[in-house]
């Protein structure tokens, strides 16, 4: 899941200055596990707006609701009748959300109202490591399910570097392991320490950001100029 | 030979080598380069220039590597891969050649959260490990790592550093194993002051028969004061200082040469560890001590091959 988290409130009133028409627009997907832009935050942000407009005189109404998904254009389009009053959208989603609004309602402003972080997991209540660095070429296979591009500080494929103590990552000692001692406890348990052995060649980071903007294009599922018109599926 | 430097001559034909460290100043002057340079020639078989040290930015290897050339002083460019790609690593090491450096250290480099520019967006495109195999396959196969062909090979002599104290110490010995699978000529350790793990850590090494293909070159930092000795066991990461060292800083009236003495007793004692060829004394800001450390191990002059 992609995790975020809100930004302060006084840089969303900043960013949100001049704008009369407001909607706090939330998403139940991932940013709602972590407990940064679902329904009960949009109730709280929007609330903290009104507050705040009220007691600085701001002449603004503010608006609320949450989606199923704002990364997916289906969800975003059945609120167009909320939405074609407003001059400003509060995205409560992560970036992806926040643009699928905007592309879908372009003439209107969309201010983001989250910082999205990363891809990763509840690891507890309250805390989220990022476990994906979305790189394209996953080597989970040899490196007993532990991503070395996203876990370790300095993405290194041949093992820890000379900052790894007692299991900590130098960088943070106190919140980070140390990527690679987990990868070998990992392998030892799994029985296959002799992929520590191996030399990882260099990356082909194409596969990643370094490529470009990403696409994946999945012939088999694309529809034809015909089948779109039939589903009525907007250009 | 691979390169015919100094380093690589003195280390073949069997002489116990000593290289020594050279910090490049925060600064656009060639003063003091040129300056350690010349006090320090003759104490060790060639110098390393570190490049932008605990990521802090200086006067760059390649640059301090030059100015130390000029002074008929031999460089080991360390090259960490935190600040530069590929593309920028190959070309540094061609330029390198190129102006007459012959050794050169790979390094994946400390994280740019320890220095003075934290906002830094790093690179780490390649690790140590991958650099040496790339910079090993330009010299000996005349091709860059993605293919294409050299008009002329660099001629390098290869280094890499290793960290007996670092965790875990179980993967530690087959570290060195990959970097010598990838092409490291010489390893240069992280500084030794827990010497029992220091020496279960090259019985690995032997045992695997590693010293007899990879020249190792052994640590070793002068302790300045008690404070130093407490900051680098306290401060800073894959360092062990056991509280012996520390209790005879504390105890000594004049902690540099109780600094001095205790340097050169751990040289001397590393003098003859099976499967050392040598060491690499890094006086961090300390430069000048390091003619007397020389003399004291007994290794000075250095061997003319």
């Amino acid at each position: 899941m992609i995790i975020a988290e809100q930004k302060p409130l006084k840089e969303i009133i900043h960013n949100l200055e001049g704008h009369r028409n407001i909607l706090v627009a939330g998403c139940r997907s991932c940013v709602a596990i972590c407990l940064a832009g679902g329904e009960k935050e949009v109730g709280i942000v929007a609330e903290a707006l009104r507050v705040y407009g009220e007691m600085h005189g701001k002449l603004w109404t503010i608006e609320e609701i949450t989606i199923e998904r704002q990364c997916e254009k289906e969800w975003v389009r059945e609120i167009q009748a909320v939405v074609s009053s407003k001059d400003a959208i509060l995205s409560m989603a992560c970036g992806v959300g926040a643009q699928v609004m905007q592309e879908i309602y372009p003439d209107i402003r969309v201010v983001p109202g989250l910082n999205t972080s990363n891809m990763g997991a509840p690891e507890e209540q309250g805390i989220w490591r990022e476990k994906c660095a979305g790189c394209g070429d996953c080597v989970l296979h040899l490196t007993g399910g532990i991503c070395p591009i996203a876990r370790c500080s300095k993405s290194l494929l041949n093992g820890p570097c000379g900052g790894s103590q007692n299991g900590r990552c130098e960088v943070n000692p106190d919140s980070t392991p140390c990527a690679w001692d987990q990868i070998y406890h990992s392998l030892k348990r799994l029985g296959k320490l002799e992929f520590m052995e191996q030399i990882i060649p260099p990356k082909n980071w194409i596969t990643s950001h370094s490529g470009g903007p990403r696409l994946i294009v999945r012939q088999d599922a694309v529809l034809t100029p015909e089948e779109k018109a039939e589903k009525g599926v907007p250009k | 030979m691979k390169a015919g430097s100094n380093l690589e001559r003195v280390l073949e034909s069997g002489n116990f080598a000593v290289t020594a460290e050279i910090g490049p100043p925060k600064s656009a002057s060639s003063n003091i380069v040129k300056q350690h340079a010349q006090m320090l020639k003759g104490y060790a078989d060639a110098f390393n220039l570190t490049d932008n040290q605990t990521a802090i930015v200086r006067l760059s290897s390649l640059a301090s590597a030059l100015i130390c050339l000029n002074e008929g002083v031999e460089p080991v460019m360390q090259m960490t891969c935190r600040d530069r790609n590929r593309i920028a690593l190959q070309s540094d090491l061609l330029g390198a050649s190129a102006l007459g450096i012959r050794n050169v250290l790979c390094l994946t480099g400390d994280h740019q959260t320890f220095g003075n520019e934290k906002g830094a967006k790093n690179v780490y495109d390649i690790d140590s490990i991958q650099e040496l195999m790339i910079f090993k396959q330009m010299r000996d196969e005349k091709r860059i790592s993605g293919g294409e062909e050299l008009e002329e090979a660099p001629k390098v002599f290869l280094g890499a550093a290793e960290n007996p104290f670092a965790d875990p110490f179980e993967f530690r010995v087959i570290r060195l194993a990959k970097k010598v699978a990838a092409g490291a000529d010489f390893i240069q350790t992280q500084a030794i002051y827990d010497m029992d793990r220091f020496e279960k850590w090259i019985e690995g090494i032997r045992e695997r028969g590693l010293d007899k293909k990879v020249h190792i070159l052994a640590g070793v930092i002068p302790l300045k004061s008690v404070g130093a000795a407490k900051y680098m066991k306290n401060k800073v990461s894959g360092m062990i200082v056991p509280d012996e060292i520390i209790d005879r800083m504390k105890k000594a009236k004049d902690p540099k040469s109780e600094g001095v003495k205790i340097c050169v007793e751990q040289i001397e004692h590393l003098k003859t560890v099976k499967g050392v060829h040598g060491v690499h004394i890094m006086a961090i800001a300390w430069e000048e001590i390091v003619p007397e450390i020389v003399r004291e191990a007994g290794l000075y002059p250095r061997p003319q091959v």
